[in-house]
């Protein structure tokens, strides 16, 4: 613990030394700057006659919205349980694929370095892009449609489902495999009975936690064509119905908070 | 037969996950069904599918050839902007979401203020950023601020959740001991409770710039600034090239972040 004395010969307790305290505030200053620097762009690329206006656009918005026109909700059936389809079937199609390179990807269970890298690649990739630009690129593929949709959560699953499952394989127990292995049990039957037991509730939880984040996004895919309520969010926005989108609002809202509570329990009642 | 009497006759079969058969087999069952509904309102274009599949393998084959030049400026632009809202909308956000996360903390604060921050993430946390954006975009025109605002308002939610459940389960006898030294509510928070949940602050909020990063790569789609909207333009031109370059550049920036990511987080802890 860094103590200074005083002239007297006093010790003073201090949290820092003098050379740590300086280098912090150099730390703050040149975070400052960066930061003033960055909204600096921001501002250059603003036109600040819009942003004055800002609050009467929002309220004009806010009494456009209200009331919501009820009736509309009917017809949002449909697009709803195709966006539940989306989201559960991209889910069981991308958890399809993300298992095997999970295998692949973990430390302990992947056959050779090489293709460790390659699985690491196909989980950082599939990571890094936003669902919305898979489904953006799979529309101009596939055309319009509920499938672009499933597949973009599918695409967009691999790799969240991918890293954290083979964070789970690398965790496991070394004790039941060794176990397995001295029997004499293949390369297969040691995943089976000693790997795969062990990581098999982490796994069903990562599922359902992903089921959830995908319902969420299954919500705006429509945006770009791909399907689901977004679509109707879309054409209700470009015709400026905003009673309607508020009504679409309130749907997206008590789906997500129903899928939320639903994953919640599920993930509960498993660990 | 016991499972013993099996195992010893050679016929030993492992546990099921679920114990009860009638829930075992009546979830799959209701799996199934779902599963033939849900592909039964599927219906594809074979046709289209077939005159895209070209279309797929360009792609494909674009990947082998990125095109970084031909649209250079715009796409430098883009991933400034990108850069630039990414950092502001994290620091703005983080800042705010520190009173929400100390106010949605169910141990340290009153019910009403309680409920008011946990009503702030649900709505934060629920809608996808491109929604908000959207809105935002109609308040504030288009560009790069209408992006930053939306991004700041989804790390709120994001933050704050997480720095409330930290905050609810840390070691309350350190709180005690420096309340019982007569510390005001702001010297406890100061002294007992940020030491505590500083590193992982610091943690998550790396993680939220690289989440920030991502988002701020699709919100431009609705006119919101970044990168986006030269991903779009690129991929409705079926300039695939370039749109090649923009997601490797992307994968890039998001490799090195976490890259970092996990050093900050190494030197924290």
């Amino acid at each position: 613990m860094p103590v200074s004395t005083t002239t007297q010969g006093t010790p003073i307790w201090r949290l820092r030394t003098t050379r740590a305290q300086w280098l912090g505030y150099l730390a703050w200053l040149a975070a400052g700057c960066l930061f003033l620097l960055c909204w600096k762009v921001i501002s250059d690329n603003t036109m600040w006659v819009f942003v004055e206006d800002a609050g009467r656009q929002g309220s004009d918005l806010i009494s456009r919205m209200l009331p919501p026109e009820w009736t509309y909700a009917h017809r949002l059936w449909k697009p709803m349980w195709d966006t539940m389809n989306i989201a559960t079937l991209g889910t069981v199609l991308g958890i399809a694929m993300a298992f095997p390179v999970a295998f692949l990807a973990a430390r302990n269970t992947t056959p050779h370095p090489l293709v460790r890298s390659a699985a690491l690649l196909i989980i950082v990739s599939s990571r890094s892009i936003n669902s919305l630009i898979w489904a953006m690129l799979l529309v101009t593929i596939l055309g319009p449609g509920v499938l672009a949709g499933i597949i973009a959560i599918a695409l967009r699953s691999i790799g969240f489902v991918g890293k954290l499952l083979y964070e789970a394989i690398e965790e496991i127990h070394p004790t039941p495999v060794e176990a397995i292995s001295a029997t004499g049990a293949s390369r297969l039957q040691v995943m089976s009975y000693g790997v795969l037991p062990q990581v098999l509730p982490a796994f069903a939880g990562i599922s359902v936690y992903r089921w959830d984040i995908n319902i969420r996004e299954s919500t705006v895919l429509g945006l770009v064509g791909a399907g689901g309520i977004g679509l109707q969010l879309n054409a209700a926005i470009n015709s400026l119905a905003w009673n309607q989108v508020s009504v679409i609002f309130v749907m997206i809202f008590v789906t997500v908070l129903a899928s939320e509570w639903i994953s919640a329990r599920v993930r509960h009642a498993i660990t | 037969m016991t499972r013993q009497a099996m195992a010893r006759a050679g016929q030993w079969r492992r546990l099921p996950m679920i114990r009860d058969p009638r829930l075992r087999w009546g979830l799959a069952l209701g799996g199934l069904v779902y599963l033939l509904l849900a592909l039964s309102t599927i219906d594809v274009n074979w046709a289209r599918v077939a005159e895209g599949a070209g279309r797929g393998l360009n792609f494909l084959a674009a990947f082998t050839q990125p095109d970084f030049v031909s649209r250079r400026g715009d796409i430098l632009d883009g991933i400034l902007e990108s850069l630039t809202m990414t950092l502001t909308s994290t620091v703005i956000g983080v800042a705010l979401a520190i009173p929400v996360g100390l106010g949605a903390a169910r141990n340290i604060s009153p019910w009403p203020v309680y409920y008011l921050c946990r009503g702030i993430i649900t709505v934060s946390r629920t809608f996808q950023e491109i929604i908000i954006a959207i809105l935002f975009v109609v308040m504030f025109g288009f560009g790069p601020l209408a992006g930053m605002i939306t991004l700041a308002f989804a790390t709120i939610g994001f933050m704050a959740k997480l720095l409330a459940e930290d905050i609810e389960d840390l070691d309350w006898r350190q709180v005690e001991a420096v309340r019982a030294t007569g510390a005001s509510w702001w010297q406890t928070m100061n002294h007992a409770v940020q030491p505590q949940v500083m590193p992982r602050l610091i943690g998550l909020s790396m993680y939220r710039l690289d989440i920030n990063f991502r988002e701020s790569a699709v919100i431009g789609i609705v006119g919101a600034g970044g990168i986006g909207a030269t991903l779009n333009t690129s991929i409705s031109r079926y300039e695939y090239d370039t749109s090649a370059a923009i997601l490797l550049i992307i994968i890039a920036i998001v490799l090195l972040c976490e890259y970092s990511s996990s050093h900050v987080r190494r030197w924290t802890q």
